[in-house]
């Protein structure tokens, strides 16, 4: 693939610029836009503690990632929607999954003068599937008793470009609706939904949200909460309308049982005040590096990102991890060798 | 002619060996040449596997759903089509009005020279700020506009086709009328220069013959620059129809039709820059073939204008 090619090339200019620069352990990794700022976050301050280790995370896309990872032309990669089996038999060495940072997906919406919306199951879905085409809808209206609903249409903005965040929220209303499953399914794109204008990127969404009144998109919780936009109650499994914050997204995180290979999605939590979007994002580690000294420095830093790297979490919009999903990581970590 | 046959052996005795200047520029443009059949080929071989699947049916079929491996691009063409057209009725009367005023004598030199430097100065704002700008002017005004246009020609024939809700703001009429801005300053140009070149000795024939200023302009000047002219005109469709960041910024990147201005659409170009990142199998090679229709429309335009260009010239050979 050309593109990849490209991205490959330039981690080898950059990382042969950052080998002249300083002797210092060089570590590349490559992937999701998601938890870019997280990781990022993580080199800087790791670099403060033990500055013999430079962390290079270039923020390329979910699927640039698996592929620069399978390649061999990166030392770590990073996926929101992890790893197929299919993916992971192509790797020789082996892969190790770490579910190292995990975030909230919102619904946002721009009715100046509705403060609190709640949206049922149904009214979600079907504001995705283009059923639900008013505010003052009777399907809205039902759990919004008391609030003056305008009667606006409903514009519905969505992801142009191929997303892990589009992936993750197309699962969940997969989850809930039958029909969206049915007539159009999960994937990291758009084009099969029957209503939308498209923007470019968790910031296009939120321009796109942010200009009409009456607009509705998803978008991550770290968007949602800095540039302002009003986010909408949920409902989730058990019928409660849960708030989108960290703590609501970590007790999502806290009721999901990790399976071995750490490769899950809530897609449909039933925890009472679970909120009902939100997922993992994940690390990928090969299972052996021939390079010890390497891997001593990628074991530091991975260790450092879900301890001490947690605790930055909610001001960049993330959720921190439950203690026993930071453990399962340390006991996974352990085996890569 | 003796002595001219001899000079020119005086001049070769006098080079001896290889001309490097020849060399060079025979180098250079068997590179270019070689450069375009290079990416034509490239770009065919990785769209190979989207060509065998689908055939003729990927330029027919309006389904573009990458979960279920069904891809089509009609409605990529159309909006790639339509967004260029629609954006070369805004700009090229307003273009070839701009050459006109600043190719005749209405104001001092010294201002025409500003409006000049202005025009061109278009052309030099990069693509993305051109997107933002319309993000936060055109956007608005759009949505503006739609909203009175929807209920204005609610019960017109044809209009209300053309403008039928819920108006958005990013629409194929928003993508358009950025287009035309940035379009602009090549037509502009272009055209002014044709009108410039127009000899001095048809234009004071002209009046000689009683012609008022306008009857001159209508009836000379721009037939004569009309070669140029159409040259502007196809250069400044090319630069539409490959036009990619501030499109994608501003049309809605819809794959569904509609016959509706201010509903969003989606172009080529457009479909390229957003998908690639994530395209996987099937999905890259399609988004390949996608790309060699971009090219191979370009090309055809191109080609088109160089025959109309032709044939033009021919026609206004006898009044220069």
């Amino acid at each position: 693939m050309k593109h990849t090619t490209l991205t490959t090339y330039g981690t080898l200019v950059a990382s042969a610029i950052l080998a002249t620069s300083a002797m210092a352990q060089q570590l590349s990794g490559a992937g999701a836009s998601f938890p870019a700022p997280i990781y990022q976050r993580w080199a800087s301050d790791f670099r403060k503690v033990n500055s013999g280790v430079q962390v290079n995370y270039q923020s390329v896309g979910s699927g640039a990632g698996v592929k620069q990872f399978t390649q061999g032309t990166v030392d770590f990669g990073a996926s929101d929607a992890a790893m197929s089996d299919e993916e992971i038999a192509k790797v020789a060495q082996g892969v190790v999954l770490l579910p190292v940072t995990a975030g909230s997906i919102v619904v946002a919406y721009n009715l100046p003068e509705v403060k609190d919306l709640k949206l049922t199951r149904e009214a979600l879905a079907g504001i995705f599937l283009g059923k639900v085409t008013k505010w003052n809808d009777p399907l809205i209206a039902k759990a919004n008793e008391g609030v003056k609903l305008p009667d606006l249409p409903i514009s519905v903005a969505k992801r142009s470009d191929g997303s892990g965040t589009t992936f993750v929220f197309s699962k969940h209303l997969a989850a809930i609706s039958p029909e969206f499953k049915e007539d159009i399914g999960v994937d990291k794109s758009t084009d099969a939904w029957p209503v939308g204008v498209g923007g470019k990127g968790n910031e296009g969404v939120t321009a796109l949200v942010k200009q009409a009144p009456g607009a509705v998109g998803y978008v991550e919780y770290g968007f949602a909460a800095h540039n302002g936009l009003s986010m909408a109650s949920l409902q989730n499994k058990s019928g409660n309308f849960v708030k989108p914050t960290p703590e609501s997204g970590a007790a999502t995180l806290e009721h999901v049982e990790l399976p071995a290979n750490l490769r899950i999605w809530p897609d449909d939590p039933s925890g009472a005040q679970d909120y009902p979007i939100a997922t993992f994002t994940w690390l990928m580690l090969y299972k052996k590096y021939p390079d010890a000294a390497k891997l001593k420095a990628l074991k530091e830093f991975v260790t450092y990102g879900i301890t001490e790297g947690q605790k930055v979490a909610p001001e960049l919009g993330y959720i921190p991890l439950p203690a026993p999903v930071v453990e399962k990581c340390k006991a996974a970590l352990a085996t890569v060798e | 002619m003796e002595t001219t046959t001899l000079q020119q052996g005086g001049i070769k005795e006098f080079r001896k060996g290889p001309d490097f200047f020849r060399v060079l520029c025979w180098v250079a443009s068997a590179a270019t040449v070689a450069t375009l059949a290079w990416i034509l080929i490239e770009i065919t071989k990785e769209a190979w596997p989207a060509i065998k699947a689908f055939g003729f049916d990927f330029i027919t079929s309006e389904k573009w759903l990458p979960n279920r491996e069904k891809f089509g691009v009609l409605p990529f063409i159309i909006g790639t089509a339509t967004s260029s057209f629609i954006a070369l009725i805004f700009a090229l009367p307003l273009g070839l009005a701009v050459a006109i005023f600043l190719s005749e004598d209405f104001l001092p030199l010294p201002v025409r020279q500003a409006v000049r430097f202005t025009v061109e100065m278009l052309a030099a704002i990069p693509s993305v700020v051109y997107g933002l700008w319309g993000i936060f002017v055109i956007i608005p005004m759009v949505q503006q506009f739609g909203a009175w246009a929807v209920t204005a020609f609610k019960d017109t024939p044809v209009l209300n086709v053309l403008f039928a809700g819920p108006a958005y703001g990013n629409s194929l009429l928003t993508a358009s009328l950025v287009l035309a801005l940035m379009i602009l300053p090549t037509i502009t140009a272009i055209s002014r220069n044709a009108l410039v070149a127009v000899p001095g000795t048809l234009r004071e024939g002209a009046y000689a013959l009683g012609s008022t200023r306008w009857e001159a302009i209508f009836g000379v000047i721009l037939p004569t620059a009309a070669p140029g002219i159409v040259a502007a005109t196809i250069l400044a469709l090319g630069r539409a129809m490959g036009e990619t960041m501030a499109i994608a910024m501003l049309i809605g990147n819809s794959s569904r039709l509609s016959g509706s201005l201010l509903a969003p659409a989606g172009t080529l170009a457009g479909l390229l820059a957003n998908q690639f990142g994530e395209a996987e199998g099937l999905q890259v090679s399609s988004l390949m073939f996608a790309a060699l229709l971009l090219v191979i429309m370009t090309l055809f335009v191109n080609m088109a204008g160089e025959a109309v260009l032709r044939y033009t010239q021919k026609q206004t050979a006898g009044i220069r």
